[in-house]
């Protein structure tokens, strides 16, 4: 509700419109580093969106993960392999999924949610591991993509994905902001701090945390299944808990005043892994490691606070 | 004429305690009710039941002639009761002003929408002419749990007043209040109130506000209603004097 962080999130928005179509015209490695970032960076922003009224999932791998497998074996199994017919069915089937788990997910809050979230995503590892037929811990790939009926292949396969990319995250970033200046999405961050008040003020807490959790849903599968198309590969370590966490962490650095913010830190994530993998092949870890410790030390309401402070009448 | 509540064979207990007993009570429409007792008498466990915090363990609860009895309270507060707490219930670390603005929003959309703006400049008018209202207009941007404690409870119940209820239940709107304050923030509450027609009923200990803000008093004691009367009556009633009052003004005494 803050109007000052709501204009500087336009311009936040407007200037990662202006690198995503730039990168049109960027070297490949460059483009894919941001397919990957970006496709990842939705999950975060699913687990961000949850942040803002108090509740954490360590398990967005889940729906992160049924997004990309459902476009995954569509592709593979049925030969439905159009790219927006894949992005669409990947992330419908990750928000059918939630919203039957929402009506279990929604009575619970704090360490419970957190763990909750966290049982469910483990259920489907346990279940991909052992499914044979869709490649156990191996995973499958993604040979043939199509759009419009004609078939992708090389540099214009990963131009076709890459700009699919930034029509979902722009499409993502903006229905998330909308949502966010909503009443539900108003009332909701409500929750956080009283959830006994929304109640008595005449709103369900559970009904808004099912949407945010049904929203949240949505754009992690879209992220999935972009995710998917971008490296053309799913396995199970897309639920596995240290991915999960990675998000979490994500949302974390980046904090939560602003809806780019998760796809930016995200960027940052990549990027850092990127050059301490290439300076540091077998300690890269420790690089990743300190780079994050400094910014937790330094920057403890994440990137974001930095730039986008809240005013908050003294109280910081 | 149907009473606006009314409680029949009302009854609560958790165990072997029976906190609310044979609770039969008719409320009209612009009464302003005081409810006194000592602490355990069970005052707060009529107020729960009335506004759903707790359900009767039997009986029933009629709002404007229609059965609310296990209704949950985001339930009857749309049917037109709402409440403040002992506690004040505000949102802590948002401004006096998106407090407000919560309230409204949720007391004038039915259905919340995913899509529609919750910010509108006729919402931020009306919270500013409530937040007035109630003599919090100076500190509309200040962060809520900053505020002083009365004017915490008096955000609590503008809140709760921005669904234009038909019943305002205020939970011991002055505890926690300084003396000094306490009957300025009484007189200023009471006015905005009966401004809006709202049928009042709120649980107090000290005597000298519910002398001079209710119109009628239940007395209550151990779980039961023992006088139901005009106030003149009521704090003439000899059970009274000696179950409430004299309590009252023995622990005052014990205090001083």
């Amino acid at each position: 509700m803050n109007p000052l962080a709501f204009s500087r999130d336009r311009l936040l928005i407007a200037g990662l419109a202006i690198v995503l179509l730039a990168a049109l015209v960027a070297p490949n490695w460059m483009r894919f580093l941001l397919q990957v970032s970006m496709s990842a960076g939705l999950v975060a922003l699913g687990v961000m969106l949850q942040m803002r009224l108090g509740l954490v999932s360590f398990g967005q791998g889940l729906y992160y993960c049924i997004g990309g497998y459902t476009a995954a074996m569509l592709a593979v199994f049925t030969g439905i392999n159009d790219i927006v017919v894949l992005a669409v069915a990947g992330t419908a089937v990750a928000g059918a999924v939630a919203f039957i788990a929402g009506f279990l997910m929604r009575r619970y809050r704090g360490i419970f949610f957190a763990m909750l979230s966290l049982a469910l995503s483990m259920i489907l590892y346990g279940i991909l591991v052992k499914a044979r037929a869709l490649g156990s811990t191996d995973g499958f790939n993604i040979h043939h993509l199509s759009l419009l009926g004609f078939s992708l292949q090389g540099e214009v396969k990963q131009l076709a994905t890459y700009s699919l990319t930034i029509v979902c995250v722009l499409a993502s970033v903006l229905a998330s902001r909308r949502y966010l200046s909503s009443s539900v999405g108003t009332v909701a961050e409500a929750i956080r701090e009283n959830e006994l008040r929304v109640e008595y003020l005449g709103s369900s807490a559970q009904v808004l945390v099912h949407y945010t959790y049904v929203l949240a849903a949505l754009i992690s599968g879209l992220g999935g299944v972009l995710f998917a198309l971008a490296i053309g590969h799913v396995d199970p370590l897309m639920v596995y808990w240290s991915t999960s966490g990675q998000f979490v962490f994500v949302a974390l650095l980046s904090g939560t005043v602003s809806v780019v913010a998760p796809l930016i830190g995200m960027l940052l994530l990549e990027t850092v892994r990127m050059y301490a993998m290439a300076i540091s092949p077998n300690t890269w870890q420790i690089i990743l490691g300190t780079v994050m410790l400094a910014v937790i030390i330094f920057i403890p309401k994440g990137l974001f606070s930095v730039i986008m402070p809240q005013n908050r009448g003294g109280k910081s | 004429m149907t009473p606006i509540i009314e409680t029949r064979k009302l009854e609560r207990t958790f165990g072997a305690v029976v906190a609310a007993a044979d609770i039969n009570v008719r409320i009209e429409q612009g009464e302003t009710l005081g409810i006194i007792g000592a602490n355990g008498a069970g005052k707060t466990t009529f107020v729960n039941m009335i506004t759903g915090h707790l359900p009767p363990s039997s009986g029933a609860i009629l709002f404007d002639g229609a059965d609310i009895t296990g209704n949950a309270p985001r339930q009857i507060t749309r049917k037109g009761i709402s409440r403040s707490f002992q506690i004040a219930q505000i949102f802590p670390d948002m401004t006096v002003i998106e407090n407000m603005l919560v309230a409204i929003t949720i007391a004038e959309e039915a259905r919340l929408s995913p899509m529609r703006a919750a910010v509108t400049r006729a919402r931020v008018e009306r919270a500013r002419e409530a937040l007035g209202q109630f003599g919090l207009a100076d500190s509309q941007d200040r962060v809520a749990g900053t505020l002083p404690q009365g004017a915490k409870k008096l955000l609590d119940i503008a809140m709760a007043m921005a669904s234009r209820p038909k019943v305002m239940l205020l939970d011991e709107p002055t505890s926690g209040v300084s003396t000094e304050e306490k009957l300025a923030m009484m007189q200023h509450l009471m006015g905005a109130l009966r401004q809006s027609g709202t049928t009042i009923i709120f649980i107090e200990h000290d005597m000298d506000i519910i002398g001079a803000h209710a119109s009628r008093i239940l007395a209550f004691y151990e779980g039961r209603i023992i006088a139901d009367g005009s106030t003149a009556q009521v704090l003439a009633d000899p059970q009274v004097r000696t179950h409430v009052i004299g309590q009252h003004v023995d622990r005052e005494a014990g205090h001083a």
